[in-house]
C-alpha cells in the first residue's frame, strides 16, 4: 500500500500489506499473520529445492541490477567451506525509501527471508548491513532479531531443527558507496568502503574471503511469500507481454507529486496510470516536467516518455532508462533542471570513494562545471566538456558510481538542452577556455 | 588551532573541549558489549565500525585518544583506525554541538524546498553558518546527502532522532523543543 496513504485498489500489496500496522512488528503479531511458517518449511527442504523454487518464480534482484535471485543462489555449492549471506540494507540511492518501510513495519519478514536465504546457500551466518542514518529501522530490526533468538527461531538449533542460523545486524556509518556489494563487504570487515575489483566474484571470494551472496532487503523479504504460495503463483504476477519480469515491486515516489509514498504494483504496470492515478499526478496548478524512474542513477525521462513506459526491467529499458531501485523522483515545471542535475552531481562527488581517478576527478569537475552553468557563468564549450568527461567516466571504473554520475548529466543535457542554453553567461559566444584545460591542479568539489 | 574540512564534514569545533582528559570507553559494561560484538565476527577488525559507534555514543565524538584506545583493543594500528574513521561521514572527528542537526538537501528534498529548511535551522539555532557550533555548544547544523526518506521531505536528523516532513515553519518549534 501507498504508505503513508491507504492502499489504492490498483495496488497488489504483498510486501506492503502490513505497512502502518504496528502489531505486525512483534514476533507474536508476525506469527498471527502466518510468519515463520515458510522458514519452518524451508528448513525441511533441500537447499537446491529452495534455489529451484526461487528460480522458477522468476524473482530478480530488487536492489537495482535485476539479477535472477535463484541463479545467484545456485552459484553457492555445498563445498564444506564457510559461506555468508549479506543483506544489503544500505538503502542510499536518492529517491529510494522502500527498504526503510519494510524494516520499520515488518522486520520479521526480513529476518525470515534472511534465514531462508542463508540456509539456501549453505551459510550458517548472515549479516544485515543497515545504513547508519536509519536509526529507527536499526532499532526495530535489532529488537526483532533479539526476539527471534529468544524464541529459538535463530541460533544453534533454529526452530528445533538442529540447524545453525545466526543473523547479526551491522550498522553502517554514512557512505553511499557501501551499498555497492563489494564495498559493503569491505565495510563489514572493518575497512574503508572501497569497492573491490571483480573477479573474484563474491560467490567465490566474498566476505572474509569466503563464498558470499549479497541480496537486497526487498528481494529477501518476498522469499517467504514465494515459498508459501509457490513459484507458479509468483509467475502469475506481471504483464503477459513480458514474462521476464515477474512479481510485484515496491516503488518509492517523491519530489513534486500529489501523494508521495511507497506503492506496490505488479511488474509492468503502466507508468502513466501509476503517476497520475495512484500518486495523484502533479501538485495543484503544476505540471510534471521530468521523472527519474529508478533512483538517481538512471537516465531522466520527460513526462511524455514516462507516461508511455511500463514499470518492469524491460519496459524501462524500452523507454530509454532503467528500473533501478524503484525510486521515482518527480520534477514539476517550477524546477530548474540545470540546478537539480548539478545537485545530483554534487551528491556523487561527495560520495565517490576516490580510488578511481575517473570518478574522483570526473564527479568533482562535473559538479564544478554544472554549478558554474547554473550560476549563469557557463559557455557553450562547457557542454562538450561535460560530455567528454561523462564519456571518460562511463565503463572505466571499478564500480558504477562514476557511470551513475554521468547518466543524469548526459540524459539531462540531451533532453533539457534548452534550459542549459538559457543559462549561458553573456560572454559565452567568445568561447572562454574551458576550465579543465587551464588547470593543472586537482581540486575536490 | 584551525581545522580543515574532514571527509565529508565541515564541522569546526569549539576549541576548549580538546583539553579535557580522555576517559577510556572499553571498561566494564562497554567492554562486555564489545565482547558480544566480537563474538559475531571471525576477525577482530570487523568490530571496528561497531567499536567506533560505541566511542561516539559515549563521548559524542572520536578523539585521537579514542583512536589509540580502539586500536589497542582491536589489535590494529592507530593509523589504520584513523584511515577507516575518516572514510565514514557519520563519525565526528571533532566535538560537535549537543544537538547535531543534519538536513537532507539532495535532489528529491531539494525540489521540495530543503534549502529553506536549512536556512531556517541556521537562523533559529543561532549557528549562522553550516558546520559552526552555536553558543554554549548547543547546536551544529550541516547539510547531509540523502537520508533515505525522500517521500517525507524534508527529513532532518537530530542526533539519532529522525524527524520527517519538516517545513521552514516547523523549525522554530523543533529548535525550541531541543534547546
Amino acid at each position: 500500500m501507498g504508505f503513508p496513504h491507504s492502499s489504492h485498489d490498483r495496488e497488489t500489496p504483498i510486501l506492503s500489506q502490513y505497512f502502518g500496522d504496528p502489531e505486525a512488528r512483534s514476533l507474536a503479531g508476525w506469527r498471527e499473520r502466518g510468519g515463520y511458517a515458510s522458514l519452518e518449511k524451508a528448513l525441511g527442504m533441500d537447499p537446491v529445492e529452495i534455489q529451484n523454487c526461487i528460480k522458477d518464480s522468476g524473482l530478480r534482484g530488487r536492489g537495482g541490477a535485476g539479477f535472477p535471485t535463484g541463479i545467484k543462489w545456485s552459484f553457492m555449492k555445498p563445498d564444506g567451506k564457510q559461506h555468508y549471506l549479506c543483506c544489503n540494507a544500505d538503502e542510499s540511492e536518492p529517491g529510494t525509501f522502500k527498504d526503510r518501510e519494510i524494516m520499520r513495519w515488518t522486520p520479521h519478514a526480513l529476518i525470515e527471508g534472511v534465514a531462508i536465504g542463508a540456509y539456501a546457500i549453505y551459510a550458517d551466518t548472515a549479516y544485515i548491513y543497515i545504513r547508519g542514518e536509519y536509526a529507527e529501522p536499526l532499532r526495530i530490526v535489532q529488537a526483532a532479531v533479539d526476539e527471534a533468538y529468544a524464541a529459538g527461531i535463530l541460533g544453534d538449533n533454529a526452530m528445533g531443527t538442529g540447524k545453525r542460523i545466526e543473523v547479526h545486524v551491522h550498522r553502517g556509518a554514512g557512505a553511499y558507496i557501501c551499498g555497492e556489494e563489494t564495498a559493503l563487504m569491505n565495510s563489514l570487515e572493518g575497512r574503508r568502503g572501497n569497492p573491490r575489483i571483480k573477479p573474484p566474484f563474491p560467490a567465490v571470494s566474498g566476505l572474509f574471503g569466503k563464498p558470499t551472496t549479497i541480496n537486497n532487503v526487498e528481494t529477501l523479504a518476498v522469499v517467504p511469500h514465494i515459498l508459501r504460495e509457490g513459484a507458479s503463483w509468483y509467475q502469475t504476477l506481471g504483464r503477459h507481454e513480458n514474462m521476464r519480469s515477474r512479481g510485484t515491486k515496491l516503488f518509492s515516489v517523491c519530489g513534486n507529486i500529489a501523494r508521495p509514498g511507497n506503492y506496490e504494483v505488479t511488474m509492468g504496470f503502466p507508468f502513466g496510470e501509476f503517476l497520475n492515478e495512484l500518486c495523484g499526478g502533479a501538485l495543484p496548478g503544476r505540471e510534471i516536467k521530468a521523472v527519474i524512474p529508478g533512483g538517481s542513477s538512471v537516465p531522466i525521462l520527460t513526462r511524455e516518455e514516462a507516461e508511455g513506459a511500463f514499470m518492469d526491467y524491460e519496459g524501462m529499458v524500452d523507454a530509454g532508462t532503467m528500473l533501478g531501485s524503484g525510486g521515482v523522483i518527480v520534477f514539476d515545471d517550477r524546477q530548474d533542471m540545470v540546478k537539480q542535475i548539478a545537485r545530483l552531481a554534487r551528491f556523487y562527488a561527495h560520495e565517490s570513494c576516490a580510488q578511481c581517478s575517473q570518478c574522483r576527478e570526473g564527479t568533482a569537475w562535473t559538479t564544478r562545471i554544472l554549478e558554474r552553468i547554473a550560476d549563469g557563468q557557463g559557455n557553450a564549450r562547457d557542454f562538450d566538456t561535460l560530455l567528454s568527461i561523462a564519456d571518460n567516466m562511463t565503463g572505466k571504473t571499478i564500480c558504477v558510481l562514476s557511470d551513475s554520475c554521468a547518466t543524469p548529466v548526459v540524459s539531462g543535457l540531451k533532453k533539457f538542452r534548452d534550459e542549459f542554453e538559457a543559462k549561458l553567461g553573456p560572454d559565452h559566444s567568445r568561447g572562454v577556455v574551458p576550465v579543465l584545460l587551464t588547470s593543472n591542479r586537482t581540486v575536490a568539489a | 588551532m584551525t581545522y580543515g574540512p574532514s571527509a565529508g564534514q565541515l564541522v569546526r569545533p569549539p576549541e576548549h573541549q580538546h583539553d579535557e582528559p580522555y576517559v577510556p570507553v572499553f571498561t566494564d559494561a562497554r567492554r562486555d558489549e564489545l565482547d558480544v560484538i566480537l563474538s559475531r565476527y571471525p576477525t577482530k577488525m570487523a568490530a571496528l565500525l561497531p567499536a567506533l559507534w560505541i566511542v561516539q555514543d559515549t563521548h559524542g565524538w572520536v578523539s585521537e585518544a579514542a583512536v589509540e584506545e580502539v586500536a589497542g583493543v582491536l589489535d590494529l594500528t592507530a593509523a589504520y583506525v584513523k584511515g577507516v574513521l575518516s572514510f565514514y561521514t557519520m563519525y565526528h572527528q571533532h566535538p560537535v554541538g549537543k544537538h547535531f542537526v543534519q538536513v537532507c538537501t539532495t535532489t528529491p528534498c531539494n525540489v521540495c524546498g530543503a534549502e529553506d529548511v536549512v536556512k531556517a535551522f541556521l537562523e533559529h539555532t543561532g549557528c549562522g553558518e553550516l558546520g559552526l557550533t552555536s553558543d554554549g555548544g548547543r547546536f551544529t547544523v550541516i547539510e547531509v546527502e540523502c537520508l533515505g526518506a525522500c517521500g517525507f521531505a524534508t527529513p532532518v536528523m537530530i542526533n539519532n532522532e529522525f524527524i520527517e516532513s519538516v517545513t521552514p515553519e516547523r523549525v522554530a518549534r523543533i529548535v525550541a523543543e531541543h534547546d
